[in-house]
């Protein structure tokens, strides 16, 4: 008896719909998040993430809105985040529903706003997400912390700062690998594996994700505790009853509703 | 039938809420101790730091009424912190003084795993109770928490085994918690609610 390793299905949204892109770029739309929410439920999705990756300020109350509209529909954990940069910012979107809050960009400017959120809501509740880029180097592996969608480097090496988090009061890491995002080459492994070795909570891994095998392939090899995908989901690629039949085949604990 | 939900500022009172409400029950958010001893059962959703519950229960006048109503036998289920204020102390909180309706302090779970135990588990049922009716050990529970109520054997309805054994469902006469949430755990949580609503009508 075991813990099930989680499939958790992203949902990107201009606020209002969701969107998708490759490397964070090219978007275009992809359905009703609260359709996609209810369809995902009850395909046996373990947990759902609601992205505002567009998080500018005018649409803020777009995005509550929203996050009002899939708490509505759903049975299961849900995590919301993009641009959020104040506990006044997260109290709203907990308010709206979230039972999960997920920082970045403003969390490596101001390191205690994990501490501040950890305080107000508990470990469990606050989620680092990490866009980790690799960069060559003599020392070997080693990834790059990308800020603002990916545009800007933090000059942070990403395991420090997963390890920084955890001390802060972070209760998850959600870890993006830049390199792969988009390009359905199979999550990366080298990335997933080195941080969630070296951190005392779960590594939600994403990016990259195409066939069963990728994700079978993250759980074992890459130690993921959770794993993430967007497209392949809203296309109806990858159904997430199949997806978990194939992950249950290979003697991975999934949990099946009923 | 009136369920008082008791609302002490924790992020899943809304949750429950929606839960209960498609199960067709509105319930009644409670903040203070006016309208406890009218309600037809009381539910305690907390999640989060003990501290934060305790002290809440406290400037919010709960404590006294609450341990009140359920010496009168008005049905209650605590859910995740909800559980955990039930007992005497806790690691996570050493100074403050729990419900202690039962003993013992709640800890930690060991080191040797991943921490906060995030995600869905299974239960080993011990004991039957109403409120595991229709469930089994094949159901997966949403759990969202690093500190646990260590088992005993005449009220732990059921355990969890996470780093170690814990209590997942907690029972004593009229006394419910669960440690994972219900109103998280899809259909099979929803099965845990509709137990409970049965035991209140």
């Amino acid at each position: 008896m075991s813990l099930a390793r989680r499939i958790i299905p992203c949902l990107d949204t201009d606020g209002a719909r969701v969107v998708k892109g490759v490397n964070f770029v090219g978007l275009r739309d992809a359905g009703d998040p609260a359709k996609l929410a209810a369809r995902y439920d009850a395909e046996g999705a373990d947990e759902l993430i609601v992205l505002d990756i567009a998080a500018s300020r005018d649409r803020r109350p777009t995005f509550l809105e929203t996050i009002r509209q899939v708490a509505a529909v759903l049975a299961i954990p849900l995590t919301a985040g993009g641009g959020i940069r104040s506990l006044e910012e997260a109290r709203s979107v907990v308010r709206a529903g979230a039972d999960k809050i997920t920082v970045n960009t403003a969390a490596v400017e101001r390191n205690e706003l994990i501490s501040e959120l950890s305080a107000e809501f508990g470990a469990q509740a606050v989620v680092l997400a990490i866009d980790a880029k690799l960069q060559k180097s003599a020392a070997g592996l080693c990834w790059d912390v990308r800020v603002r969608g990916g545009r800007d480097s933090a000059n942070l090496d990403a395991l420090q700062w997963a390890q920084r988090a955890v001390e802060l009061g972070a209760g998850e890491i959600l870890l993006t690998s830049m390199d792969r995002d988009g390009t359905q080459a199979g999550f990366d492994i080298a990335l997933t594996s080195s941080i969630s070795g070296k951190v005392s909570v779960p590594v939600i891994a994403s990016g990259g994700a195409k066939t069963p095998e990728h994700f079978a392939q993250v759980f074992s090899e890459g130690a993921a505790d959770a794993a993430l995908a967007a497209s392949i989901f809203h296309d109806g690629a990858q159904s997430i009853r199949s997806l978990k039949q194939f992950l249950a085949a290979k003697g991975l604990e999934v949990r099946f509703p009923c | 039938m009136s369920i008082a939900v008791i609302d002490y500022g924790a992020g899943n009172v809304a949750s429950v809420e929606r839960a209960l409400q498609k199960l067709g029950v509105t319930p009644e958010r409670i903040t203070g101790p006016e309208e406890l001893p009218g309600a037809s059962a009381i539910i305690l959703p907390g999640v989060g730091h003990y501290a934060a519950i305790i002290r809440a229960l406290d400037t919010q006048n709960l404590r006294t009424p609450l341990l009140e109503s359920l010496s009168r036998g008005t049905p209650f289920l605590g859910i995740c912190l909800g559980l955990q204020a039930l007992f005497a102390s806790s690691e996570e909180a050493p100074l403050l003084a729990g419900l202690g309706l039962f003993s013992g302090a709640v800890r930690a779970l060991p080191p040797t795993v991943k921490l906060p135990h995030m995600g869905w588990n299974r239960l080993r049922i011990l004991n039957p109770s109403p409120l595991l009716e229709k469930i089994s050990d094949a159901d997966y529970f949403y759990f969202a928490h690093t500190f646990a109520a260590r088992t005993t054997a005449e009220t732990s309805a059921a355990t969890c085994d996470y780093g170690e054994p814990f209590t997942a469902v907690l029972q004593r006469a009229n006394v419910f918690a669960t440690q994972f949430h219900p109103e998280k755990s899809g259909a099979a949580g929803a099965r845990i609610l509709q137990n409970f609503l049965r035991l209140a009508a």
